[in-house]
């Protein structure tokens, strides 16, 4: 059973939900709940969690249910942020790095394709490294950054898990970096929405392999 | 509180605004950056810091100076 979390603001855990249930069992969990028993995943959705005030993410990662997240994520759960989700997730520590305004100053919405790259996390259990996926993004923060020392330290670890395209990458983010993990593989973060890649009708289903690693993983002890 | 990008980050906003004011009519302005500013009352001014650490500003990528009562301070 994965637990997709819905902030006020949320917009996308709709479709996040639907595409766990297209491999196994999903349920919402709000953003007061703090009783993860039973879940074998956690995906943080995109959307506009607290209206993006402040900053985006900065509020989210405060409610009762990031806090129960947290602690699954350092028990090694698999945890999976999306566009909004991953900027909760680097504004609560879990994700190294940070998300910027778009460098094009632009929201930008179209379909971008990402590079699966080499990496130990739970997340590639589905994904060859070099495999080329169609998956949408929408967004206005995307920008991903971190210090020049901190980039080089994520990438020596095998910590960036999807890089842009030549030419795709919508947002100006630092080497092309579409997604990153945290050290121990179970933490998965990306700008680009998986959830709306999963049936050809719109357009892709290869944002399937992401849903379909959390599900394939074992329930933890 | 004010909080600035940290320095040597791009800031698209900065250089939107920048491109603009020679169409306005104003030249030799140079070096534009966009921040926020947090105004509020507390009884625990010590907690200051924390806050903007924890909530306001990302130290990750902004910079922020606490102004208490018009004085400013570290």
């Amino acid at each position: 059973m994965i637990g997709v979390v819905q902030f006020p603001g949320s917009c996308d855990e709709r479709d996040a939900l639907a595409a766990c249930e297209r491999v196994g069992e999903g349920r919402l969990v709000w953003h007061e709940e703090t009783d993860l028993s039973g879940l074998d995943g956690i995906v943080v959705p995109g959307g506009f969690s607290y209206g993006d005030y402040l900053r985006a993410g900065a509020i989210a990662r405060f409610s009762p249910a990031m806090e129960a997240v947290a602690a699954f994520a350092e028990q090694g759960g698999p945890v999976l942020g999306i566009c909004n989700g991953f900027q909760v997730l680097c504004e609560a520590g879990l994700l190294p790095g940070a998300l910027l305004p778009n460098e094009g100053l632009r929201f930008v919405c179209r379909q971008v394709e990402v590079i699966a790259q080499k990496s130990d996390s739970l997340f590639s259990s589905e994904l060859e490294p070099g495999t080329r996926l169609s998956i949408p993004v929408k967004h206005m923060t995307g920008r991903y950054f971190a210090p020049e020392e901190d980039l080089d330290a994520i990438e020596a670890a095998g910590q960036v898990a999807f890089r842009y395209a030549r030419g795709h990458n919508p947002n100006g983010s630092l080497r092309e970096i579409a997604g990153v993990t945290n050290e121990a593989g179970n933490v998965l973060g990306l700008m680009p929405h998986p959830e709306h890649a999963v049936d050809p009708l719109t357009g892709s289903d290869d944002g399937l392999a992401l849903f379909k690693a959390i599900a394939a993983q074992p329930a933890p002890a | 509180m004010l909080i600035r990008p940290k320095e040597g980050i791009l800031d698209p906003q900065g250089k939107a605004v920048e491109r603009a004011l020679p169409a306005l009519g104003f030249e030799g302005v140079h070096e534009v950056r966009v921040g926020r500013l947090v105004e509020l009352e507390t009884d625990d001014p010590d907690s200051l810091p924390a806050l903007c650490e924890k909530l306001l500003a990302n130290p990750l990528i902004e910079d922020f100076e606490i102004v208490t009562n018009g004085v400013a301070e570290e």
